[in-house]
C-alpha cells in the first residue's frame, strides 16, 4: 500500500508529516472538519475515545477536543482556526491541556492531489527548538500511547 | 523516559546535531570536533557534556585523549521513540482510511 506515513524535523522549530490517502481531497478535508467524521478517527490508542468534538470550522472559529480512555485518565486541546481553504488548505493553533497547557502549536494542513487520491503534508511549527523537543520526547499528537500511560502516571 | 527529554532537547542545537553527525562517521577527539566549528575547545566540551549527559555520546580514554563516538543505547531509544510516534500517527490514519471509505461509499450512491 501507497499509505506510508512520513514524519521528520525540518529547520529548527518544525515537524512534518505527510501521508498518502486512497480518496480525493474534497473527502479528506471533510474528515478533517466534520465532527462526526473526527470522532470515528483521531483516536490514538485502542481504548481511547472522544466524547466531546466541538468544532466551527472558519476563520477566528474555535475548536476543542476532549479525549478519554474510560478509566478516569483524558486530556483536551483546545485551537483556534486561521485559513480554511476547501478542500486544499487548513491552518489552525493548537494546544494540549495536560492540564498545564503546552505552548501554541501552529499547524498547516494541505490536500494536494495525488492521482486519483490525496497527499496530505502537515506542517507543525512550534515557538522554539526547545518547545519542538520537548514535544517530541513527551510524545506530540494525539496518537501518543506513551504519553498517555505517563499521563496517567501523572493523573 | 526522563532521558528521551535530554536527548531531544540536546538535538534541539545545530552544533550539536552537527556533531553527532560527524560521529556517526566514526570516533573522533575533542580537537577533530572543534575543527570544523570556529569554537573554543570550551564551548565544544560544553557541547559535548550535554550530549554526553544526555546519553547520546560515550566517551573513551585513551592516554591524554578522551576520544568520543556515538552511545549505541541512547539512539537506539530515540530511533525506537520516533519509531512509536510514527506508528501511533500511522493508527489513526488507518482509521482514517476507513473513514473515507465510507465518504465514498454515500457519494456513489447518490
Amino acid at each position: 500500500m501507497m499509505s506510508k506515513l512520513t514524519l521528520k524535523t525540518e529547520g529548527d522549530t518544525h515537524v512534518v508529516v505527510t501521508r498518502r490517502f486512497a480518496a480525493p481531497p474534497e473527502a479528506v478535508y471533510r474528515a478533517h472538519t466534520d465532527p462526526k467524521l473526527i470522532q470515528k478517527w483521531l483516536l490514538g490508542p485502542e481504548g481511547w475515545t472522544m466524547p466531546v468534538c466541538n468544532i466551527d470550522p472558519k476563520p477566528g472559529g474555535k475548536f476543542r477536543y476532549e479525549w478519554t480512555n474510560g478509566k478516569g485518565a483524558g486530556f483536551h486541546i483546545t485551537g483556534e482556526f486561521v485559513e480554511l481553504k476547501p478542500f486544499s488548505k487548513i491552518v489552525h493553533i493548537e494546544r494540549m491541556h495536560l492540564p498545564d497547557v503546552t505552548p501554541d502549536n501552529h499547524v498547516e494542513t494541505r490536500f494536494d492531489p495525488d492521482g486519483t487520491g490525496t497527499l496530505m503534508t502537515m506542517r507543525m511549527t512550534l515557538p522554539d527548538t526547545k518547545t519542538r523537543a520537548a514535544m517530541l520526547a513527551s510524545g506530540m499528537e494525539h496518537g501518543m500511547e506513551m504519553s498517555y500511560v505517563r499521563l496517567e502516571g501523572i493523573i | 523516559m526522563a532521558n528521551l527529554d535530554a536527548a531531544f532537547s540536546a538535538l534541539a542545537d545545530p552544533t550539536r546535531r552537527a556533531i553527532l553527525a560527524r560521529l556517526a562517521k566514526g570516533e573522533a577527539t575533542v580537537n577533530e570536533l572543534a575543527k570544523p566549528f570556529e569554537m573554543t575547545q570550551p564551548a565544544i566540551s560544553q557541547h559535548l557534556k550535554v550530549l554526553e549527559d544526555a546519553g547520546l555520546i560515550v566517551r573513551r580514554v585513551e592516554g591524554t585523549k578522551r576520544p568520543r563516538r556515538l552511545a549505541n543505547a541512547g539512539i537506539a531509544a530515540m530511533d525506537q521513540w520516533l519509531a512509536m510516534l510514527r506508528k501511533a500517527l500511522e493508527k489513526n490514519y488507518d482509521r482514517l482510511d476507513g473513514v473515507l471509505a465510507g465518504i465514498e461509499l454515500k457519494k456513489g450512491e447518490k
